[in-house]
């Protein structure tokens, strides 16, 4: 694998990442538990969508195909996205830890990037922290609301967050040439990025009253980089691609 | 001749299709303008990454500019060359702003906070006495505040 290659695959992982969790945000779109989350999750939908977008014209200046043709005509066995991202929205408690989890190790990734040596995704990357960061803040005033909150709703964070944890692990998989990322100051790698984020999240959570699983029962559930993912993918694609797989020229 | 401020004083013309009181350079997304005799290449910089007027705000520049028969051949593109922050929006785009009954952003972008984002000042009756709603409002670019003074509901322009 060359640095290019290694660089591929580090755009299709983060936009893959971006599109799934975006069109899983976008479920909450009209079911919101009040109209505030409804139009919070949709907007971020919308932002993680787009950002996918700029992403995939990356990788297209890299002699990918364009951005929709990579989005809507690819099989799940073809996404690198973590498995997190794909699991369905289930109760609001999982969809706001899964948004806390993920969202903030993306703000982390982005910051990371706005310095990295290749420069189209260091200038993507500064203006992606810029709006993770409402995602970020979004996500620490709930799980701290809630997890506060009472018996009940501290509960159902706890669970979620239990539940979650191997996955959320799970996007830190080591890509297979990172090493070539992290000697060319492209990416610091995924092992320094699980560290910040770690040192970032778990401060956050204890003052929202909720407990990490102990260090030694942690499990990464790795795949999804690879292509290895849970039944739940497959199904998301051919819903988010029905207008395409009808009429691929459909615009509005 | 062409100049660049000719130009600039042109796309003052074009205003931001979600907030009509506000035109592109006064939102600070007017990047790069490059003249070569009559022809004219234009920059724009994304407010947000996903913003779907993105596509419609080059159209509607190249619309304007074509309507001028001194200009030759025009053109647009997009790049993230320069970061689009809401620090870029000048004191005029503020005004336009808070005209459309959005309160204008605070410019302090790189350290934004609930709690900043909290206290932003009624587009109304100018008063402090409020309190967010939601950082997320119906685009992109706009939080949900309610005036306990004048009572009334209102948008802000996020800082980002």
């Amino acid at each position: 694998m060359d640095s290019i290659d290694a660089l591929k695959e580090l755009l299709y992982k983060m936009a893959d990442d971006q599109l799934i969790i975006g069109h899983r945000n976008s479920e909450w779109t009209g079911l919101g538990p009040i109209l505030e989350e409804d139009i919070a999750f949709s907007s971020m939908a919308q932002d993680k969508i787009g950002q996918s977008e700029h992403l995939y014209n990356l990788l297209n200046q890299l002699g990918e195909a364009d951005a929709d043709t990579v989005a809507f005509t690819r099989n799940a066995n073809q996404f690198h996205s973590s498995r997190l991202v794909e699991l369905p929205i289930g109760d609001y408690s999982f969809s706001l830890i899964r948004h806390f989890l993920f969202d903030f190790s993306e703000h982390l990734r982005f910051e990371a990037l706005r310095s990295s040596a290749y420069e189209p995704l260091a200038q993507v990357s500064k203006k992606f922290f810029g709006e993770i960061k409402y995602h970020t803040m979004h996500a620490n005033t709930w799980v701290n609301q809630l997890g506060n909150g009472n018996e009940e709703s501290h509960r159902k964070m706890q669970e979620s967050l239990n539940y979650a944890w191997n996955y959320a692990l799970g996007i830190f998989e080591p890509g297979p040439a990172e090493n070539i990322l992290i000697d060319d100051y492209i990416f610091i790698g995924e092992e320094s990025l699980k560290n910040r984020w770690l040192d970032t999240i778990i401060p956050l959570l204890k003052k929202s009253g909720l407990t990490i699983p102990s260090e030694d029962t942690w499990k990464p559930i790795f795949g999804g980089r690879t292509g290895l993912h849970t039944e739940n993918l497959q199904p998301l694609l051919e819903e988010m691609t029905e207008v395409y797989s009808i009429d691929p020229s459909a615009d509005w | 001749m062409i100049t660049e401020a000719y130009i600039r004083e042109e796309l003052k013309q074009v205003k931001d299709p979600e907030i009509p009181t506000i035109s592109i350079v006064d939102l600070g997304i007017v990047t790069g303008i490059k003249i070569d005799n009559t022809d004219v290449h234009v920059t724009l910089t994304p407010t947000f990454a996903g913003c779907p007027a993105l596509r419609l705000m080059e159209d509607m520049v190249v619309d304007h500019l074509n309507t001028n028969n001194n200009l030759g051949n025009v053109s647009v593109e997009t790049s993230f060359e320069t970061t689009w922050t809401t620090d870029l929006i000048t004191p005029e785009g503020h005004v336009a702003i808070k005209k459309h009954g959005l309160a204008p952003p605070r410019r302090n972008c790189s350290n934004i906070s609930m709690e900043i984002l909290e206290s932003t000042n009624c587009p109304y009756c100018d008063s402090e006495n409020t309190s967010m709603k939601s950082p997320f409002g119906p685009t992109l670019c706009r939080s949900l505040h309610y005036c306990n003074n004048c009572k009334q509901a209102f948008e802000g322009f996020k800082p980002v």
